[in-house]
């Protein structure tokens, strides 16, 4: 057979650099998604901190440690981003490989806030979106799951098959806000 | 139109995804009869005033919330999580 070459989600359609914008892909390794049984969550958060150093995240928000992301992703949902997870923790929450189901993009630069104000119904303001904060949101139609990493940087996780049209709404409005200069 | 999710804080009504009225919420027992099973799957009433709904947070956390709304005024008076109602 022929060798077959993986292309990430974003491949040919990122970096992109438009005015004070930039959208880069991330890598995030291995995603895997936590849905915690009845009752097992405080068994859980420490068989993570035990196992990969970041507790399970509270509603809305994102534990972290070195390049290992909990991100909270939804009702009694998070996603592990990073390493690959620990098979002990199956005893304590229902687990899921996603990791080739989301195309992850970082939004940077200054206007990252004012580009995303023309997308998704959140007020992503830094007074009312600090660093650390993790919602589910959606970006135009894309049901997506947007956090603030640093006080510049926004991580976008969209469904993969939706890549183009991420990037697609993305360049657009990054275009309409550089056009008001 | 916003709707406070007890989970994600306020949002806009373009997240939420409208299933009806929250009587499903209130299932009669399988041999409560046929004219109690006649009004759960058929009869609505029709309130100028209170009503409760049930709404999907389908663009946010997925969890299903019942919202108490007032259909004259349109004001939201509460949201609560359907698996603590259930409880």
């Amino acid at each position: 057979m022929d060798k077959l070459t993986a292309l990430s989600p974003c491949a040919g359609l990122l970096p992109l650099t438009i005015g004070a914008t930039k959208v880069v892909e991330v890598e995030p390794g291995q995603m895997t998604s936590v849905a915690p049984y009845n009752g097992q969550l405080n068994k859980l958060s420490k068989a993570m901190k035990a196992a990969h150093g970041v507790e399970y995240p509270q509603a809305n928000g994102l534990t972290r440690e070195g390049d290992t992301q909990a991100v909270w992703f939804g009702h009694a949902q998070a996603m592990l981003v990073g390493p690959v997870v620990e098979a002990g923790l199956a005893k304590h929450a229902a687990l899921t490989d996603q990791s080739d189901a989301w195309a992850v993009v970082a939004l940077s630069g200054d206007a990252a806030e004012n580009v995303l104000a023309r997308l998704v119904p959140v007020d992503v303001r830094l007074a009312h979106f600090p660093v650390g904060m993790a919602v589910r949101t959606q970006l135009q139609h894309l049901s997506v799951s947007l956090v603030r990493v640093d006080e510049g940087t926004f991580q976008i996780m969209a469904f993969r098959s939706m890549a183009h049209t991420l990037v697609h709404d993305l360049k657009t409005a990054m275009e309409a806000v550089a056009a008001r200069g | 139109m916003r709707i406070t999710c007890p989970i994600c804080g306020e949002r806009d009504r373009r997240e939420f995804y409208y299933k009806g009225h929250a009587v499903s919420l209130d299932r009669p027992a399988p041999d409560a009869g046929e004219e109690a099973w006649d009004n759960y799957v058929y009869l609505r009433e029709n309130p100028a005033g209170e009503t409760r709904d049930l709404w999907q947070h389908e663009g946010g956390c997925g969890a299903w919330i019942e919202v108490t709304r007032n259909t004259v005024t349109h004001e939201i008076t509460a949201t609560r999580l359907v698996s603590e109602a259930k409880s």
